[in-house]
């Protein structure tokens, strides 16, 4: 891989979204360096989700720009008000640079954890297979779910099931991770598993971009923090700082718990 | 019982045509049911409207009258038509025409089947493979198509067992199947049940085989959901 001198692994300038005449965000930017961990909150509905889902085009934002390791996605006007992606090939590899971790798990449901682990990189990074299968057993020892590398993901708790994707995640051994409300969707007890392997990794140095509900892991884990309200942000800043003395009467309402 | 193992080679060469006008049925059906489920799930608008106006009709009429009405009906047109081009007769072939209208007539049902198995698999699965940087073909190929299977073979079993004995009406045009010869046997030799009960048992003999094949693809894709343990 080719980048520069410069840390930046991820820019987002100006992102704008739109669903008809709903605006869902009005102009949000944001830079990850490497190594950053960034937490996104916000209340549902204000459209932190989307803007993690326009990163990587999974919907198309309607104005933007978006730089992935000093490459920025070709864009072209498409219809209705949306970007059209111009090259879908360069979105691809851009997208094989931003592993996502989804908030329902999205494990392919017709493969072992293994060949989930596997897929994308023998498929879509052309890997040997024995190299992508090496990169499974050290991730999924890395998780914490080796001894489940047969199993298939329906037979699995959602603990253990987002703990796959996250070995999943790694396997491409992206620029950053994008994790959509990694935890929402987990019985409160299966939570912290999931949480201290997310911990880990940002120890590790990782570069993450984090939707979340999870003050704590926003206040310890995260160095940096943004509050997105009515697809604005509307503070940012480190965590320890901002979510102790949050400036705007939406955030201090919002961590109070009365803006949900 | 003499008759029947005096007439069984003949039987057997009409059950022989019987499994290749059904099999090359289904084929076609198949994959005019793949794509006519593509059209349905078409962001193309007239797409839409032609497949459902294809599946209305070819579900909507009985198979023997869409079969007479394309054996007898396309030989007219295509009398018009070498007619007009000043060719000499060509002849609708009798096997042709079945196959055509029995992979037709199925191939609405297989849209049909194939239209609610691409719609059962969650969008999240398909949206993982994007994600990770999949094509669009390898999504298909890879994520959307095997899973879609799962929800659509017990319906195509279905399709399948019906396709099957829906072939006896080729004997309506004159194709020697299984079905034909045993009429014509049973009125020569005036035992008409012996050799209708014969066809019974090798249609038995077909559907059970096919029942058990299907069984082992249900498994084979049903893995990862229920009976996981193969």
């Amino acid at each position: 891989m080719t980048h520069k001198a410069s840390k930046e692994l991820l820019r987002v300038e100006n992102l704008h979204k739109q669903y008809g005449d709903n605006e869902v965000l009005k102009g949000v930017s944001l830079t990850a360096n490497a190594g950053d961990v960034i937490s996104i909150i916000g209340s549902s509905g204000s459209g932190k989700s989307t803007w993690l889902r326009c990163i990587n085009f999974l919907e198309q934002p309607t104005s933007g720009r978006i730089i992935v390791a000093g490459e920025e996605v070709k864009l072209l006007p498409g219809k209705k008000d949306e970007l059209k992606v111009a090259d879908p090939k360069q979105l691809q590899r851009i997208r094989t640079r931003l592993s996502m971790v989804f908030q329902h798990f999205n494990l392919w449901a017709h493969m072992t954890v293994l060949e989930n682990i596997i897929e994308a990189p023998i498929h879509v990074l052309g890997l040997p297979k024995r190299e992508a299968m090496e990169r499974a057993e050290r991730y999924l020892e890395r998780v914490g779910v080796w001894e489940f590398r047969d199993t298939y993901p329906a037979h699995m708790s959602g603990g253990q099931q987002q703990r796959v994707a996250i070995a999943r995640a790694l396997a491409m051994e992206p620029e950053a991770l994008l994790f959509d409300e990694p935890t929402s969707a987990l019985d409160p007890e299966l939570v912290g598993d999931v949480l201290k392997v997310m911990r880990s990794i940002a120890e590790e140095g990782r570069t993450m971009l984090v939707v979340t509900h999870e003050m704590g892991f926003a206040r310890e884990v995260a160095n940096h923090v943004i509050f997105v309200h009515q697809g604005r942000v509307e503070e940012e800043g480190n965590p320890q700082e901002v979510l102790s003395k949050p400036n705007s009467e939406r955030l201090q309402q919002f961590l109070s718990g009365n803006l949900k | 019982m003499d008759v029947l193992i005096e007439y069984s080679p003949s039987l057997l060469a009409g059950a022989w045509v019987t499994l290749q006008v059904a099999v090359l049925s289904l084929l076609l059906a198949v994959s005019t049911g793949l794509f006519g489920a593509a059209c349905k799930l078409s962001k193309i608008a007239p797409l839409r409207w032609w497949t459902a106006l294809y599946t209305t009709i070819l579900r909507g009429v009985p198979d023997l009258v869409m079969m007479l009405l394309v054996f007898y009906g396309g030989q007219v047109l295509l009398n018009q038509i070498s007619d007009y081009l000043e060719w000499d007769m060509i002849e609708l072939n009798a096997f042709a025409a079945g196959v055509l209208t029995i992979g037709l007539i199925f191939g609405a049902y297989f849209t049909e089947t194939f239209r609610g198995a691409f719609q059962a698999v969650p969008v999240g699965q398909m949206e993982a493979g994007r994600a990770y940087g999949m094509s669009g073909w390898q999504v298909f190929r890879r994520i959307l198509f095997p899973q879609m299977l799962r929800y659509a073979l017990p319906g195509m079993g279905n399709n399948w067992l019906v396709l099957l004995k829906s072939t006896a009406i080729v004997s309506m045009i004159g194709l020697s199947d299984m079905t034909w010869l045993a009429d014509q046997a049973g009125r020569t030799t005036h035992q008409p049940f012996a050799f209708y009960l014969a066809v019974c048992v090798l249609y038995l003999t077909m559907t059970s085989v096919s029942n058990a094949v299907l069984q082992r693809l249900e498994r084979r894709y049903n893995v990862g959901v229920r009976e996981a343990n193969v």
